[in-house]
């Protein structure tokens, strides 16, 4: 049985205020490592909002998110980021690629950050991460000479710069063609069988078939969980797997 | 460009006031009043009004002084007897200080002989009983050279003089009080030969005067004034002139610390996403604000660069305005004073403030969740 990579107990994620509003209401959810994990659901269910949370962007209101089997509360935000720089990687719906940077620069980005490399290994790491994307001949471009496609599978190489545990990808297709999509989807999935977790967030239910598993959030809560993929065992495993009637 | 005109005028202004008057002058008085033996024995005992027994005016051995400090002083030493008088002319009586130099040495202790508009000071030695009179004091009292003026002493002695020459040395209280005459002119006019009561000083370097004053005081005992004492309120002057200065320049520091800070404010603001990016990606707040650090001293470091050019150019214009110059006589130039050390510390300055004025905005910027912006972006 492959190892609990990401596990949250009773997550809440609140928004206080004038009108208090629950983003996130109280999600236990259990990510084995190689799996690959789709998250779906209506506009403002909170799905995105979990993904941050999952992704340790944000701090829950209550419970925790236990990346790697650590405990992630009480954590300083400097930290936290730390956390973000070795195990996390995103990829998000807009490339948000700094776009005064080239391609291999922006892939760099974080490899710097977290200087264990040196400056050679770096870029050689950098440009072949971006070659196995099929990037190679757009390392030197700048994100506004990249095609929308080309440009994701750039954010996704910085996603994988630091070799991180986990890929948080929030509806990463979203702005793409159906070639497009396609491709980084295939990717994804690649990444995932390539023995890394993958959480994404997807709107097109057609994608979020070729998941292992597929959670369905409605108002903050998991109204429906569906095991896709028999061949890992995990997903019947999962104790927090349970179908919560809305 | 402000420092190096005030700077300017300040190191003309003092330049002119340490070269119209000795750098240190000794002088028979004595700070203090004579300690008596009971004082010395007793720690109770207290003398006050003790009676003063005559001394012999002047300094003991004048001539032995002299050559004592002359043996190791940085500069050259001149006698000199200093006295009050009056003079009468046209009905007139004008009390001015007499001082009787002697012509040779005086030109190596003061500029006399450079101030000098008609005549020369070696005609002191050449008529019998000349004096110079100060330019403002010959105007007021209608003489020029070749008059005759009547000096009055205190012992009641009456010298008729002749005006050799006249001098110009641009202070004004100088100009209308103060005369030369011949060395042994001034002793028969005191009534004692061989009088020496003040020895005036010129040192190679002005600054150490003070130095200088103070080792002649405890190794003569005489009283010892330096022009820095003598000018202590002109100084104290230049302090406050030069802390108005800096006090203006803070301000205009201060003016373009908020410009730094609203660029820097308005550039985070553009940059908010990145700064959620790079957040989202790991990177540490701290780190990203140093990026903006960076780039305000980048930003502060090109103007500095402008800056110094124009200053320059400034200085440059500035000194091609003339004014009339009291000390001179005539129009001069603005004096402009140019210094490395300016640029340098101006340069820094700039750029520390810029540091500051961008860490305020950097920091609020830095501490923008990333979600928020992710959320609104998408």
């Amino acid at each position: 049985m492959t190892a609990v990579v990401l596990q949250t107990v009773g997550l809440v994620r609140r928004i206080e205020g004038v009108v208090s509003h629950t983003l996130v209401n109280g999600i236990d959810l259990s990510v084995h490592k190689g799996e690959f994990l789709a998250i779906t659901g209506p506009s403002g269910s909170g799905k995105s909002s979990l993904l941050y949370l999952l992704g340790l962007l944000d701090a829950p209101t209550e419970g925790e998110v236990n990346i790697c089997g650590r405990s992630t509360s009480n954590i300083s935000e400097s930290e936290r980021a730390q956390l973000r720089l070795t195990k996390c990687g995103f990829v998000f719906q807009f490339h948000f690629l700094l776009p005064e940077f080239t391609a291999l620069e922006n892939v760099l980005l974080p490899m710097r950050e977290l200087g264990r490399l040196g400056a050679g290994e770096m870029r050689t790491k950098a440009l072949a991460l971006l070659s196995s994307l099929g990037l190679a001949e757009q390392a030197h471009k700048r994100p506004h000479q990249l095609s929308g496609g080309q440009r994701q599978r750039v954010a996704l190489a910085r996603a994988l710069a630091n070799d991180p545990e986990i890929i948080v990808a929030d509806e990463p297709t979203g702005n793409l063609d159906t070639a497009s999509t396609e491709q980084v989807f295939s990717l994804l999935r690649e990444i995932a069988d390539n023995g890394r977790t993958v959480v994404v967030v997807t709107h097109d239910p057609m994608l979020a078939a070729r998941a292992d598993r597929r959670i369905h959030i409605v108002d903050g809560k998991i109204a429906e969980a569906i095991v896709l993929s028999d061949q890992k065992p995990i997903a019947t495993a999962v104790p927090a797997e349970r179908i919560i009637s809305t | 460009m402000l420092a190096s005109l005030m700077q300017g005028s300040q190191i003309d202004f003092i330049q002119q006031l340490v070269d119209t008057m000795p750098h240190i002058t000794v002088t028979d008085e004595r700070k203090v009043a004579n300690v008596q033996p009971a004082e010395q024995q007793y720690a109770a005992v207290q003398l006050s009004n003790s009676a003063i027994t005559e001394q012999r005016r002047g300094i003991k051995l004048p001539y032995v002084v002299m050559s004592s400090i002359e043996a190791w002083l940085p500069g050259s030493v001149t006698p000199s007897v200093k006295t009050t008088a009056m003079i009468n002319h046209r009905g007139g009586r004008f009390a001015v200080t007499l001082t009787g130099i002697d012509p040779r040495l005086e030109v190596q202790v003061s500029k006399l002989g450079s101030q000098m508009r008609k005549g020369q000071v070696s005609d002191l030695s050449k008529a019998s009983n000349g004096v110079i009179l100060g330019e403002a004091l010959a105007q007021k009292i209608g003489v020029e050279t070749g008059s005759s003026i009547l000096l009055a002493g205190g012992d009641a002695i009456q010298i008729t003089a002749t005006v050799v020459g006249i001098f110009r040395s641009g202070i004004r209280q100088i100009d209308e009080s103060q005369i030369y005459s011949g060395i042994n002119v001034a002793q028969v006019f005191v009534g004692q030969t061989g009088l020496v009561n003040q020895l005036r000083l010129r040192l190679h370097d002005p600054l150490i005067a003070h130095e200088i004053a103070a080792q002649i005081e405890a190794q003569t005992g005489y009283k010892t004034v330096s022009w820095q004492e003598a000018n202590s309120d002109l100084l104290s002057a230049f302090a406050v002139r030069s802390f108005i200065m800096l006090t203006v320049m803070g301000a205009m520091l201060l003016v373009s610390s908020f410009a730094t800070y609203n660029i820097i404010s308005t550039i985070t603001y553009e940059k908010r996403q990145d700064i959620a990016i790079m957040k989202s990606l790991g990177m540490k707040e701290h780190r990203v604000r140093t990026i903006f650090i960076i780039e305000a001293a980048i930003l502060g470091a090109v103007g500095i660069i402008f800056g110094w050019g124009l200053g320059f150019a400034l200085c440059n214009a500035m000194s091609q305005i003339t004014i009339f110059n009291p000390l001179r006589g005539n129009t001069v130039p603005l004096q402009m004073y140019y210094s490395v050390m300016q640029y340098i510390i101006s340069g820094l300055v700039s750029i520390g403030c810029c540091a500051v004025a961008a860490y305020f905005p950097a920091r609020k910027a830095t501490r923008v969740h990333p979600v928020e912006i992710i959320r609104g972006a998408s």
